[in-house]
């Protein structure tokens, strides 16, 4: 590991390790892919792909919003019970007559308070994310549940559900929500002022504030984002059911979206990251649940086998990123 | 070939260290060092900071291994470098400036930290308490050994450092600045303990910048500069002036550029700073700046020189002080606010402090400026940035093919020009400088004389804190010196009269006074 002369010249292994390191996790999705068709043939046909992408877009939203919590170095457990919340929004309101369009406003709207509240917390009296988003976890989830009177909610008419189950020009709604949400973010972390500020935050938080970031603004944004993303997924959610449950509505949703961006090459410790990488680590997660089923696994043995594929990429990442400079 | 400890000093040397040398890639932290100790004596090292005793010290722990060619020995027999086990074993211990004691745990569990005495596999309290009880009560003090550390003042924790040694049998205890946070009582107190540990024939390595302490304590005194060894002096042939010429007895080259004229009567002052007080590290520090100056902060380490700069810049909360900037009152209570005011800091600490290390150059040149750059206050603007970032580049002279390649990949030097960059572009009207040339090679400390000397040219006041002495003298018009958070004077330079070494460490270890005794 000579790091001294990958820098100065680029050498022929460094420059193809450079190349390897801006693919990411692309590789891991191309080769599950590869292993489900050979095992199934049904796999890589249209009709299922459009499934993968489906079942992956809800993850997608809610890990693009943990994708800039992560980023400062933080982390967001709330999302789950956010979306649930959001989601039990959505179909009460849409119980309204003639306002029923309002509920998709009104979830991601009621998603960017709960985000509000974690970010002044974590921002302002400076509680510790983990414990601040543990406390939001348990907290909105008994709002969820008080919501709709510990019941399941539902609207057979919800007027929004062609978001949930309809199609422009052949693709779900769904599917194009999630990948407007990853452009949009990407714009937002490559092409502005915060974007940058929330890898500096990341990056050396201590070393951002002596540089007049303001620090605290920054947190706030992201736990807003992230909370407001929850609500939009409740949304989704919400239209692809036409009901809601408050208890059993995006149960660990939290831990799969971590999952994405981690598997996306996103650092734990913040400042180093995309939306790009947790884009395809959200892809990396539908592909494994969809292809298992598709290859006859058992559901018990979906978990072992994801749990397992998810330590197993990150190691590879490790190695892969060896060469870099990271101190 | 018999030897009866804290006989004389005559007597057979319990540590030898023979041509020792340590070299980090192409820096010699140190290049043939002796130094000879002798059983139940204390052996003062003094230098200044930098001069090498820390790695000397280092290297006698274990914690560096000394380059080919250097030995060190103990009782005349060769123990092997770099291993800290074995120099504990060997009778070694350090006491670091920074204490290594756990806070939440006892006394007696922080003395046998790692040397647990345990009974089937369970810790065993009882022993360790009736061990380290008569350890305790033979340094007199007033603490159980079953006190949490966290009780005791930094003084007690001293004595805490002191029996864990002990209690390893330690015959050489290395002290580094083991005053540096003590109160006039303290150091007494440990000042009797030192004694008694002469008495049983323990060696004492004493590192401290205090003539006074020197003087009061020790038997020899042995002087690094520059990495290397200067000269022993025996306590009868001790004085300031000996000492002094040889800690700093060094030639100062043209290596400084100083090509900006001091201010004459009538120059603008650029900040006016008043009776800045934290209530902890600074009181009352009060001073001018004139436009186009290079004025110095000397001082030791721990003086509050940084805590005054950080008090300036607003990023730490201050209980008084006012700033006044081209004869208006600012209000500054964040680093945004300074920046915004044209105060701007460079940190002492550029990787923990200062540096985005896993960002691009360009961003960090940029990064204090993107909101100011960015079209319709949001959208970065590329090429605005790339045009600051490839300018810096050429102006600081920083060493990259690339603007585009993560700072953590440069060497110290390129990395805290790419931090002054940062700074030089929110164009400052006041710039603060803490330690601005630590860790950065020869070539890039002139650099970095030259920008500091260009700056002042543009009118730009500077403060410059250093624990370089000739850095400051060869920079600075003018010198504030600190001691204890308060300024303790100022040397102002003229033509044929330079700011000599010796005023400033005069100025900079005097004895307390009494009315500083009880602050």
């Amino acid at each position: 590991m000579t790091e001294s002369t990958t820098t100065s010249t680029q050498s022929g292994p460094s420059r193809i390790r450079t190349s390897v390191a801006a693919l990411g996790m692309l590789p891991v999705l191309v080769i599950l892919a590869i292993a489900f068709q050979l095992i199934n043939a049904r796999f890589m046909t249209g009709a299922n792909l459009s499934i993968v992408m489906q079942q992956s877009s809800i993850n997608t939203v809610l890990a693009a919003g943990m994708t800039f919590v992560i980023l400062t170095g933080g982390i967001d457990l709330s999302v789950g019970s956010i979306l649930a919340v959001s989601a039990m929004v959505a179909v009460i309101i849409s119980l309204i007559p003639d306002f029923g369009m309002l509920g998709v406003p009104a979830a991601v709207l009621v998603g960017l308070l709960f985000g509000l509240a974690n970010g002044l917390l974590i921002a302002f009296i400076r509680l510790p994310p983990f414990i601040v988003t543990l406390g939001s976890l348990t907290a909105v989830r008994g709002v969820a549940r008080l919501l709709g009177g510990d019941t399941t909610v539902f609207n057979p008419a919800l007027p929004f559900e062609f978001i949930g189950n309809g199609k422009f020009l052949g693709v779900p709604w769904l599917v194009i929500i999630a990948v407007v949400v990853v452009l949009l973010s990407w714009l937002l972390l490559r092409r502005t002022v915060l974007g940058t500020w929330i890898y500096a935050v990341g990056g050396n938080a201590e070393a951002a504030r002596l540089t007049g970031i303001k620090v605290p603004l920054v947190l706030v944004f992201v736990y807003s984002v992230s909370g407001m993303l929850a609500g939009l997924g409740g949304a989704m959610s919400a239209a692809r059911l036409y009901a809601a449950n408050g208890l059993q509505l995006g149960q660990s949703y939290e831990l799969d979206a971590i999952a994405a961006v981690i598997l996306g090459g996103t650092s734990f410790v913040g400042g180093v990251g995309s939306i790009w990488g947790t884009f395809i680590g959200a892809l990396i997660i539908a592909v494994l649940s969809n292809g298992l089923i598709l290859a006859g696994v058992s559901d018990i043995w979906q978990y072992i086998i994801k749990g397992l594929v998810i330590i197993a990429a990150v190691t590879l990442d490790r190695y892969r990123l060896q060469g870099g400079v990271r101190t | 070939m018999t030897s009866t400890p804290g006989s004389s000093v005559a007597n057979k040397p319990v540590l030898e260290m023979r041509d020792i040398s340590k070299t980090f890639g192409t820096i010699k932290a140190l290049s043939n060092v002796s130094l000879i100790v002798h059983p139940g004596e204390v052996h003062a090292l003094m230098g200044e900071n930098g001069a090498g005793k820390s790695t000397l010290m280092k290297v006698l722990s274990g914690a560096y291994r000394a380059d080919p060619g250097g030995e060190i020995l103990i009782d005349g027999v060769p123990v092997i470098t770099g291993d800290p086990l074995k120099a504990k074993s060997s009778g070694i211990a350090v006491i670091y400036q920074e204490l290594s004691l756990a806070a939440n745990l006892t006394v007696a569990q922080n003395i046998f930290l790692g040397n647990e005495i345990a009974r089937f596999g369970f810790i065993d309290r009882a022993a360790m308490a009736d061990r380290v009880q008569p350890l305790l009560d033979s340094l007199g003090v007033s603490f159980k050994s079953l006190t949490k550390v966290e009780q005791l003042s930094l003084g007690e924790r001293q004595l805490v450092e002191i029996a864990r040694a002990l209690s390893t049998d330690a015959r050489i205890i290395v002290m580094d600045e083991p005053t540096t946070s003590l109160t006039t009582r303290e150091t007494e107190k440990l000042f009797g303990v030192i004694a008694a540990l002469k008495a049983q024939g323990i060696a004492i390595i004493y590192i401290s910048h205090r003539m006074e302490e020197v003087y009061q304590l020790a038997d020899r005194v042995s002087v690094l500069r520059d990495s290397a060894y200067v000269g022993t002096l025996a306590r009868e042939n001790l004085s300031a002036k000996a000492l002094v010429s040889m800690m700093v007895g060094r030639d100062i080259s043209s290596f400084y550029k100083k090509a900006h004229r001091p201010p004459a009567a009538g120059r603008p002052i650029a900040m006016r700073v008043r009776d800045m007080s934290d209530g902890r590290r600074v009181h009352a520090c009060s001073f001018d700046l004139y436009k186009g100056e290079v004025v110095g902060i000397a001082g030791l380490v721990g003086s509050g020189r940084t805590e005054l700069a950080r008090l300036i810049f607003g990023a730490d909360k201050r209980i008084s002080g006012t700033v006044e900037l081209d004869g208006e009152a600012i209000a500054i209570s964040s680093p945004r606010e300074a920046l915004n005011a044209g105060v701007a800091y460079l940190t002492e600490d550029r990787k923990a402090l200062g540096l985005f290390l896993d960002m691009s150059i360009s961003d960090n040149i940029n990064m204090g400026v993107l909101g100011d750059d960015a079209r319709y206050g949001a959208i970065l603007d590329f090429d605005r940035a790339k045009r600051r970032a490839t300018a810096a580049i050429s102006n600081f002279a920083i060493r990259t093919h690339s603007a585009d390649i993560n700072t953590g990949s440069l060497s110290g030097g390129n990395q805290q020009k790419v931090l002054l960059a940062r700074l030089i572009e929110t164009n400052p009207r006041v710039v603060i400088l803490d330690e601005p040339t630590r860790g950065v090679d020869v070539g890039a400390k002139s650099e970095i004389y030259r920008l500091i000397d260009d700056l002042a040219q543009r009118g730009i006041a500077i403060l410059v804190i250093s624990s370089e002495l000739p850095e400051i003298i060869g920079i600075a018009d003018r010198v504030l010196v600190m001691r204890e958070g308060r300024i303790a004077g100022e040397i102002a330079a003229t033509p044929d009269n330079p700011i000599h070494q010796e005023a400033i460490m005069h100025l900079s270890t005097q004895a307390n006074s009494p009315e500083e005794v009880n602050a």
